[in-house]
Formats: structure tokens, C-alpha cells, sequence
């Protein structure tokens, strides 16, 4: 790849001029700069981006309707909100000690994280059982449905981020990949919990605004 | 770096190689791989070869075989519709019956066989052979795919037998009749097409994925994204829509699954069924209906660009000629992409909206017409003037332009609010959407596979068959389709499971459907006649020679026909060109593949287009 074009200066190459068949013939066959895992989270990241604004599409309009009634948000929220922060940053630090090769910082950073990630999902299952247990089911409110719907779309996602790093951790513990390919997933895994904090933001904060 | 990279590509003229003034190993050279070779899975047992493989071709074949035998139900439950709209008087079906039948068949043919065929079939299939790849990017996420569409298919055909049925809310399945007694199955049925739709987009997502990434990083070398095949643009385009309209749908699917399990009302507006009030209120029927078209409209793009880019391709190989305005085609693909996010509430002009939103949607409805249009003319011209072979594949693309033409037009009356609103309900819309994204699509497939078929078997389809299947279906289509737009015109209301003599149809109509209803059972009982050329021919057929076609693209040029496990052998495709250097003038051949060096054409002239 010797240098980056936008997608209009590649949709307007023409592919049968003598230049452009030498630049071509040393094309090497893929278009980003990218491991296809990065490039394969983005995409992943991308659907998920429209999944999520779908949902909060549609929280906002069904908002509109007068049986609408807010739900209070426990102060454990705040909480859980804290620890997705806490293990965001904490990734951020591991993948800087995996670049440096700190082999027991940065097992212990993964570790750290894995306990953060259930920590959250055990925060959010008692977050629902104390609203569950003052009367705000998913069927006595609208507003309750939708905070239900989101944090268990939210969950499903930590979950499946958690699957990937057990299998990053073992693989990093077993050291039984390449160096560059451990990294690579490791740092994955980093953007991808970041990813999970941005939404998570975004759908707290527009459950608590409205 | 090798050094190789010094010596340069000295061709300075419209000549793709100046003989004379290089010798001949220099205008090949490309520097050395940069990009280490793609690590593959080696199946060990029977199970992981055929059954689990992670063999992309293989993947390829099961979604395919799978998906038509979902679309062979589709097709049989259309025969018992039309005959039931035929002979109202036998009392063939019952009209719940009548409802699940046509929800299925709709359902099924959209999703299950179309999106399924074209996506998940030709795109396991073509998309690692026709970019030069060993296999798609990540291989054990293509096969769960793979077995989630199985999954989702099973769960499908089990609400045929859970109590009270599938469901017969339309393929639509709008909200509150979806799950509101009175509709059929209403409490069971739409609970598991809500799962089975569930599961078809978590599977297609692993599937698309792959399709893009592969498409992206795992192309061979030389192959920029302006010189692969409009198959690929087609398919890849196609792909990334999907990837962005299937989340309404499960939206839309996991919202509704909630209304009707645990009483929610994200959809169901307060109301009053079978003389009891229902426990839901506020709920926005009209936010389903957005959603499911967000998803729907792209849909329709989703089934036919594919098939778009394979037509291209067909068109382009056997009138052997370059494909008309390359890039135009490509830029044609990726806005149709783009404007198809912007069209979805023409399917909602009667539900009460106001009527500038409907206005901005005419409007953009028109707008896309223009690349499509563009698309047609250069398929024309692409012919032009070319060696044109009646082949099999041939006979099908042109089936299909003339079919998606018809089918367009008809879409440019029904895109406009006031033609649409007294038309919407009649079985004009029907005979429209039946033309362009039924019968165009499914020609361009049995074309496909026509001009596919040695590729996977190593053996031809027969001829003779084949043009039998094709006249049949062709005309059968239009004996079809053609008097139902008369239907529509006179007002002939579609979704009603009966139609009598009255006064408010005109008598000329039920003639009509039993001439309609005839033509169906022949059509489909053609399609035993392709089922039977496509297994026979697999043992029977004419042995085929390597690259049957003379096609330039790279899928032909594997070292073994059929490609084998890993598809290059060893060392994997150099690029050197596009794939569509046809009746070249100097060539010794009237084609060029695409990855035949420059040092083998001397003297070989390049036309531009």
C-alpha cells in the first residue's frame, strides 16, 4: 500500500490507461492498511453503530406518546457506568504494556479486565431486580421496556467481548501465537470495550436525559 | 523488497506491452509478496469436508442447495394459492390457509431463497475464486453462518406445525394484526418467522463479514478494485447494505417478539379485541412499518444487485465484448447502494403520511430510477455490435433486461403517490413486484448457474433442456404477470383469497385467473426439467473443457477445473488486467485473462471504453 486514496480517487481510476496498469500491476491486493481482524471488528462495530442508533430512532419517537412515564435510574447505574469506565482505562494501560512486552503487567491487566466485565453484568442483573422488585416491569411502562431492551442488547455485546478475551488471554497466557499476532488481538479487543463504553454512554445518557 | 521492483513496466503507449522495446521477462514484473500467504484449514473426516466444511466453495454450494430447496416450497405454495384464485367455487383452501401460504411464499422467496442464493450461494462461491483468494477471511465464522441460515430455514418450516400454523400476517407482518387474534398464527406461527428472522440475520452478519473483508484485504495482487469483475462490485455492494438494513429487521423482529411474549407495547396501540380490551397502550404501529421498509427497500437492492453484476458479466462473456462504461456500471452499483437508504416509505404512501414526506419519497424514488436506467443502456450497448452467442446464459440476461425493464417502468407509475394510491391494492403492485424482483432475479440465477455450473461440477448442462426450461419460463412469466397488470388496472384488489362473479369484478378477470393459474402449474412443473438437467448433468453431462466459455475472469483460470482445496496450487494469481479484454485487436485469442502477463500478448491492442 504506498499511499492512501480516498474511495472517489479509487472509483475514478481508469483501470485501461498505461500509467494505471503499471501503478495496478504493482497493486498488492488489499485496500486498508489493516489486519482483516481490525478491519473485520470495524465492520462489525459499523452494524452494531446502526443497530444502537435504530434502537434510540425508535425510543425517540415512541417517547412522544403520552402514556410515556420516566423511569427512575438507581444509583448502582452510576456505579456499573464507573466500572465500564475504570476497565476501559485499564485496557487502554495493557495494550501499552503488551507493546512493551511486559508479559505479567500485562496478564494481570487482562485479568483485572475479565473480573470488571462480569462485575458489570452482575452490577446490571441487580440493577434489574431492584427495579423489578419496586413494581417497574417491562409491561408496566414502555419506558422500563425500552431500558430492559437496551441493556440486555448491551449485555449480549459485553458477552460476546468477553468470549473474545478468554480467548485472547489463554492464547496470550499459552503464549502459543506470534507476538504481532497477540498484540493485534489484544488491541482489538481494547477498541472494542471502548466501543462498549461509547454506547453505553450514549444510551445512560439518553435514558437519563429523558 | 525484491529486485525485481527496479526493473519498470516500459510500455508507454495505448499498447499494453511495446514489443520492441523490452524484452519480454521485464514487462512482467511484479514486485515479490509483501502479504504472507493466506493460513488455510485442512478438513480431516468425511463430517469437516462436506457436512461442516469451512471450504468456502463447499459453503457455497450447501447455501445454494439449501436455499433452492426452500424457494421449491415457495413455488409449491404459490401452485396451491392459484388454484385456490382460480376455482374459488372447489373451496380448495381455507382462507387462513390462504393467508399462511401467501406469507410464506413471500417470506420465503425474498429472504430464504433470493437473499440467500445470491449472498450466502454465488458470494461463497465467487467471491475468493474471482479475486484470486485461497478462501474467505475468516473461514470457521463463514460456516457457522452457514448453519445459522440451517437453523433459521428449520425453525421457519416448524411453524408449519406448531398449532394454529405459520403465520398469515403478510410477508409485512405489520403489527397489531401480526399478533392479534384473528390472524393466523397469531401466538405461535409469528413467533417463530420472529426467531427464524432473528437467527437469519445473526447468521448472515457472520457471513457478511467475511464477504467484505475478503473483498477488501484478500484480493491477488494486481487486482485493484477497478479491475474486479462487476460480480464482485455487485455482490460486495450488496453485502454492505445488508449489513446496515438487516439491524431494522431485527429491530423490528426482537420489538414485536417482546409485544407478543411478554405484553409490551413498543408496536401495539391500545385496542379492543374480540370485545375485550387488551392490555397494551400507546403503542406505534406506523414505527414498525418504518423499520421493516428501512430494511425492505435496501432488500430489493440486496437481491438485485447481485444480480446487476453477474448480468454484467454474463452480458460482457458471451457477447464477447468489453462491458459497456465499466466504471459508470461500478458507479451505478455503489449509488443505487446509496440512494436505496432513501427510498423505503414509497411502500407506505396509503398508511396516513403526511403528504410532503410522501412527495420527498416520490422524488427520490424517481432519482434512483436514473442510475438504474444507466445500468440498462450500457447493457444494451454492451451488446451493440458484439459477437452475440445465443447461449444459455445469454438467453437468460437477455430474459432479464427485458424483464427488469418491464418491471421498472411499472415501478416508475407506482412511485408516484397519486398513481400509487387507488393502484397500491390491486394485483398491479403485485404483477410489479412479481417482475422486477422475482422473475428478473431468478433469470439472472438459472443463467448463473448455466454459465457457472462446469466450474463446480466440471461438467456442462444440457443444452437442449435447458432451452427448453428457458422458453418456458420466459414466456410462461409474461403469460403470467402480463394479465394481472390488467387485473390491477380494472381493480381487481389482491389479497383476497376468493374472487367471485359480482359486480364489482369484471367477468373478464376470472377467466383471466384460471388462464394465469395454468400458466403457474406449467412454469413450475418446468422447473422439474432444470432440477432434473441440474443432478443428471452432474454424472451424465458432457465432460467440459477447461474455461468452457473463454472468460477472462480469474475463477476460470485455476490450475484444476473444478478448483480444488485452496483453489491456486501453489503459488497464487497475478493480475495484470481487467477482466473484460475481449475481440482484442492483435490478440491471437478474441480473449485475454486476466492474469495472463503482458510478455504473452505482444502487439496486443487495448481499446478504451
Amino acid at each position: 500500500m504506498s499511499k492512501k486514496k480516498s474511495i472517489f480517487q479509487l472509483l475514478t481510476e481508469k483501470p485501461w490507461e498505461t500509467d494505471q496498469i503499471e501503478a495496478d500491476n504493482d497493486h498488492e491486493g488489499r485496500t486498508v492498511n489493516l489486519t482483516k481482524q481490525k478491519l473485520g471488528l470495524r465492520t462489525i462495530m459499523a452494524a452494531s453503530t446502526v443497530l444502537f442508533s435504530l434502537f434510540i430512532v425508535a425510543y425517540s419517537d415512541r417517547m412522544l406518546v403520552s402514556d410515556w412515564r420516566n423511569m427512575p435510574e438507581p444509583w448502582l447505574l452510576w456505579l456499573n457506568t464507573g466500572i465500564l469506565i475504570i476497565s476501559s482505562l485499564v485496557f487502554h494501560q495493557t495494550t501499552k504494556y503488551a507493546q512493551k512486552e511486559i508479559f505479567d503487567k500485562t496478564k494481570n491487566g487482562l485479568y483485572f479486565i475479565g473480573f470488571l466485565a462480569y462485575s458489570f453484568l452482575i452490577g446490571q442483573l441487580i440493577v434489574w431486580y431492584q427495579l423489578m422488585s419496586t413494581g417497574y416491569y417491562a409491561t408496566s411502562n414502555v419506558a422500563n421496556a425500552f431500558f430492559y431492551l437496551f441493556t440486555t442488547i448491551h449485555g449480549l455485546h459485553i458477552i460476546g467481548g468477553i468470549y473474545f478475551w478468554g480467548k485472547t488471554t489463554s492464547k496470550f497466557i499459552k503464549r502459543s501465537h506470534k507476538k504481532e499476532e497477540i498484540n493485534n488481538l489484544i488491541d482489538i479487543c481494547a477498541v472494542y470495550w471502548h466501543f462498549l463504553l461509547v454506547v453505553w454512554l450514549v444510551l445512560f445518557g439518553l435514558m437519563l436525559t429523558s | 523488497m525484491s529486485d525485481e521492483q527496479d526493473h519498470k513496466l516500459e510500455a508507454k503507449s495505448d499498447y499494453v506491452a511495446d514489443a520492441s522495446s523490452v524484452s519480454s521477462p521485464d514487462i512482467d514484473a511484479v514486485p515479490a509478496a509483501e502479504l504472507p500467504d493466506q493460513e488455510l484449514y485442512h478438513s480431516h473426516s468425511w463430517w469437516t469436508t462436506y457436512v461442516f466444511s469451512q471450504d468456502a466453495k463447499y459453503i457455497g454450494i450447501q447455501y445454494a442447495l439449501t436455499a433452492i430447496g426452500t424457494g421449491l416450497l415457495g413455488l409449491v405454495l404459490s401452485w396451491l394459492m392459484r388454484i385456490q384464485l382460480a376455482f374459488p367455487g372447489l373451496g380448495w383452501l381455507e382462507p387462513s390457509s390462504y393467508y399462511q401460504f401467501v406469507t410464506m411464499h413471500g417470506m420465503i422467496m425474498v429472504v430464504y431463497l433470493l437473499t440467500a442464493l445470491f449472498l450466502g450461494g454465488f458470494g461463497n462461491l465467487l467471491i475468493p475464486l474471482m479475486c484470486g483468494a485461497r478462501d474467505m477471511a475468516f473461514p470457521y465464522v463463514n460456516m457457522l453462518s452457514y448453519w445459522a441460515f440451517v437453523v433459521a430455514v428449520l425453525v421457519l418450516l416448524a411453524s408449519f406445525f406448531v398449532p394454529g400454523g405459520p403465520t398469515g400476517a403478510g410477508w409485512t407482518l405489520y403489527p397489531p394484526q401480526a399478533i392479534t387474534a384473528g390472524t393466523p398464527g397469531y401466538n405461535g406461527g409469528i413467533i417463530l418467522m420472529l426467531i427464524s428472522l432473528i437467527l437469519f440475520v445473526a447468521g448472515f452478519t457472520m457471513g457478511g463479514l467475511n464477504y467484505i473483508i475478503t473483498v477488501l484485504q484478500l484480493r491477488a495482487r494486481g487486482m485493484t478494485l477497478m479491475r474486479m469483475p462487476l460480480t464482485i462490485w455487485g455482490i460486495f455492494t450488496a453485502t454492505v447494505l445488508a449489513m446496515f438494513a438487516f439491524p431494522a429487521l431485527l429491530v423490528g423482529c426482537l420489538m414485536m417478539t417482546l409485544d407478543s411474549l411478554l405484553g409490551t407495547s413498543f408496536f401495539m396501540p391500545a385496542m379492543v379485541s374480540l370485545g375485550e380490551k387488551l392490555t397494551h397502550e400507546g403503542g406505534s404501529p406506523i414505527l414498525f412499518q418504518h423499520l421493516f421498509w428501512f430494511f425492505g427497500h435496501p432488500e430489493v437492492y440486496i437481491v438485485a444487485l447481485p444480480a446487476f453484476g453477474i448480468v454484467s458479466d454474463l452480458l460482457s462473456v458471451h457477447s464477447r465484448k468489453t462491458i459497456f462504461g465499466y466504471r459508470m456500471m461500478v458507479w451505478a452499483i455503489v449509488g443505487i447502494g446509496a440512494l436505496s437508504f432513501f427510498v423505503w416509505a414509497h411502500h407506505m404512501y396509503v398508511s396516513g403520511m403526511n403528504p410532503w414526506f410522501g412527495f420527498f419519497f416520490a422524488t427520490t424514488t424517481l432519482i434512483i430510477a436514473v442510475p438504474t436506467a444507466i445500468k440498462v443502456y450500457n447493457w444494451i450497448l454492451t451488446l451493440w455490435r458484439g459477437n452475440i452467442q445465443l447461449s444459455l446464459p445469454m438467453l437468460f440476461s437477455l430474459g432479464f433486461i427485458v424483464t427488469f425493464l418491464n418491471g421498472g417502468l411499472t415501478g416508475l407509475f407506482l412511485g408516484n403517490v397519486t398513481v400509487d394510491v387507488p393502484l397500491s391494492d390491486t394485483y398491479f403492485v403485485v404483477a410489479h413486484f412479481h417482475m422486477v424482483m422475482g422473475i428478473a432475479p431468478i433469470l439472472v440465477i438459472f443463467g448463473a448457474i448455466y454459465h457457472w455450473y462446469p466450474l463446480i461440477t466440471g461438467r456442462m448442462m444440457d443444452e437442449t433442456l435447458g432451452k427448453i426450461h428457458f422458453w418456458i419460463t420466459f414466456l410462461g412469466s409474461y403469460a403470467i404477470y402480463f394479465p394481472m397488470h390488467y387485473q390491477g388496472f380494472v381493480g381487481v384488489p389482491r389479497r383476497y383469497f376468493e374472487i367471485y362473479d359480482s359486480p364489482y369484478i369484471d367477468t373478464s378477470t376470472l377467466l383471466l385467473n384460471k388462464f394465469i393459474t395454468i400458466a403457474v402449474l406449467i412454469v413450475g412443473a418446468a422447473q422439474l426439467l432444470f432440477l432434473y438437467n441440474l443432478f443428471a448433468s452432474a454424472r451424465l453431462g458432457k465432460k467440459s473443457e477447461k474455461n468452457p466459455w473463454k472468460a477472462n475472469s480469474l475463477e476460470w483460470q485455476t490450475p484444476q477445473m473444478p478448483p480444488e482445496h485452496g483453489n491456486w496450487g501453489k503459488e497464487l494469481p497475478k493480475v495484470y488486467r481487467w477482466p473484460y479484454d475481449f475481440s482484442v485487436p492483435g490478440a491471437k485469442e478474441d480473449y485475454i485473462p486476466q492474469n495472463q502477463p503482458p510478455s504473452e500478448i505482444i502487439g496486443a491492442k487495448v481499446e478504451k471504453t
